[in-house]
């Protein structure tokens, strides 16, 4: 029986052994750079030093670049959560087959490459200027999407919407749909039936949708890098800029290990807050 | 069951022209007989597909980008398979431990991912090497073929292999005979989502790949970093159609919800 109680060891050693060697070392080897010295002319120096956090933290510029990366992470969020909230809910509301179409419509693009959906962004707001085409039609006077924070939240959403819409729909399947028709037995009317009943019982899909996208949005690099330009910078593109442009990677690796304290400390945070609100819901759900 | 109201269908439409919206525009401008950004309002041409055929850093780049995700996630689904049989078969101490450090590069941002394969690369010196952005995109791509190979080992009824086995067959018929092919929806689909996150994966690739190895986003991403040509577009055209081509396949075989939504359900 001994070779059986080591079995799931075996099994697991392979993955484990690439991932010491090509993650656990890299990952080691970037955080221990960020406590290192960088020279001008003679490149990064041994030694420990806490001199590039104090740096990020004691320039009002680095200030700049988190606040705007954490604001536009936000503004993406909410209205990731909104739109697509709704658009799960009447997606839920459908039959098939429109219900199946539409569902891979909105899915679909997550397959797509982001460079390609960006491209698409940059297209919409600048060369062609369609989107303020459009807004003109309605009497808006043009806005200035490309290198703006506007334009980089629209961009993201897009990207980023089909999160919400697939954990929220996720969790629409489990709702009875006798609850439902009780409330409008009940003399409830649509809006109430979505207020009282359907939102509520949506909730840890719109909220474990949320996370994923504001930690995704905290660290995108393409959308702001092409809609943002040079100018705008959020974390993920300052620290590109570090490591390829002025070769400070000392730096660069302290605005890398801050953004992965960030993302990870929001991601379990929320999980735990999940965790023990709606530890009913997970477990009933959860078979 | 309540219906879709008026209100919630014009919220629905204006949802999917906010959705199609910068994907249709590519492909518009990607038919321009133009030199420059426009729309096709004066005809159709197929020039700038044929200045993508005549250019040979679109066409390295991407060879390199179907040999890469091929090869990456063939490697990432052979290391996910056992592993996931491990976790989803098997109770033993360490087990949670495993698989929370095998799905966790899925919580770590690929900016910080890359600026550390960049490091740990140019520091042993294979740097921009095929094999450097292999190993790379493979510790990227595991977890999700993990996931996907989990979920379709967990729903396994272990009854069905004890059966095998009292009737005789050795442990590795079983595994053959029975295991796999009814795991093999989940294997097909994670390899299938590890390659197309391989194939797409941009901000982990521009740190490791050099003017040599350049993958498909990373070509393209440096190209609109400089200009917007209709020829970007026309690459993109063709992504789009080869992505909708494999959508469908997928759907077909997995479902595209239960590929997003699956996770390897752990009890």
């Amino acid at each position: 029986m001994r070779s059986r109680r080591l079995a799931p060891y075996w099994l697991s050693a392979p993955a484990l052994l690439v991932y010491a060697a090509f993650l656990v070392v890299p990952m080691g080897a970037i955080a221990l750079i960020s406590f290192q010295h960088f020279e001008f002319y003679g490149g990064i120096q041994p030694g420990f030093t806490l001199k590039n956090y104090a740096e990020v933290f004691g320039d009002g510029y680095y200030w700049e670049i988190f606040g705007r990366t954490f604001w536009i992470a936000l503004v993406v969020t909410a209205a990731c959560a909104i739109l697509g909230t709704f658009e799960a809910i009447v997606l839920n509301r459908m039959e098939n087959p429109w219900k199946g179409l539409f569902l891979m419509i909105v899915l679909g693009p997550l397959l797509i490459s982001v460079v390609v959906r960006t491209l698409g962004w940059a297209l919409l707001f600048g060369s062609t200027g369609l989107v303020n085409k459009g807004l003109a039609l309605l009497g808006i006077d043009p806005v200035q999407f490309m290198y703006a924070n506007i334009g980089v939240i629209v961009a993201l959403t897009h990207v980023l919407v089909p999160f919400v819409v697939i954990s929220v729909w996720a969790s629409l399947q489990r709702i009875d749909p006798a609850v439902e028709r009780a409330a409008v037995s009940l003399g409830a009317g649509r809006a109430a039936v979505l207020r009282r009943v359907i939102v509520p019982l949506a909730m840890p899909g719109i909220l474990s949708g949320s996370v994923i996208v504001f930690a995704l949005a905290a660290s995108a690099f393409a959308t702001p890098a092409i809609i943002g330009g040079r100018r705008l910078k959020v974390i993920a593109t300052a620290a590109y800029d570090e490591f390829l442009n002025t070769l400070n990677w000392p730096l660069g690796a302290s605005l890398a290990v801050l953004l992965l304290i960030v993302n990870i400390v929001v991601l379990q945070a929320s999980n735990r807050m999940m965790e023990r609100r709606y530890k009913a819901v997970f477990n009933e759900g959860g078979t | 069951m309540i219906r879709n109201d008026w209100l919630s269908l014009a919220f629905h439409a204006v949802f999917i022209a906010f959705i199609a919206a910068p994907l249709a525009i590519v492909c518009a401008v990607a038919f321009t007989p133009l030199g420059y950004i426009s729309l096709p309002t004066s005809g159709i041409s197929l020039r700038w597909f044929a200045a993508v055929a005549d250019n040979p850093r679109f066409i390295n780049a991407f060879w390199l980008s179907l040999a890469l995700g091929l090869v990456s996630s063939a490697v990432a689904t052979g290391l996910a398979v056992p592993a996931a049989l491990a976790i989803a078969r098997h109770r033993f101490p360490g087990r949670d431990a495993i698989s929370g450090f095998l799905l966790s590069p899925l919580m770590i941002p690929h900016i910080v991912l890359g600026v550390a394969f960049l490091r740990y690369f140019s520091q042993t010196g294979i740097n921009g090497t095929f094999a450097s952005l292999a190993a790379a995109h493979v510790i990227v791509i595991l977890p999700f073929a993990l996931r996907l190979v989990l979920a379709a080992a967990t729903g396994l009824d272990p009854a069905i292999e004890r059966a095998a086995v009292s009737l005789g067959a050795p442990s590795f018929t079983v595994f053959r005979r029975v295991t796999l092919p009814l795991i093999l929806p989940g294997i097909v689909s994670g390899w299938l989502l590890a390659f197309i996150t391989s194939f797409d994966e941009l901000t982990v690739s521009v740190f490791v790949s050099n003017p040599s190895t350049t993958t498909l986003p990373v070509r393209m991403f440096l190209q609109i970093q400089d200009t917007i040509d209709p020829m970007v577009a026309a690459v993109s055209a063709l992504l789009i159609a080869a992505t909708v081509v494999v959508m469908l396949l997928l759907d077909r075989l997995v479902g595209l919800e239960r590929l997003f939504v699956g996770k390897g359900r752990q009890r």
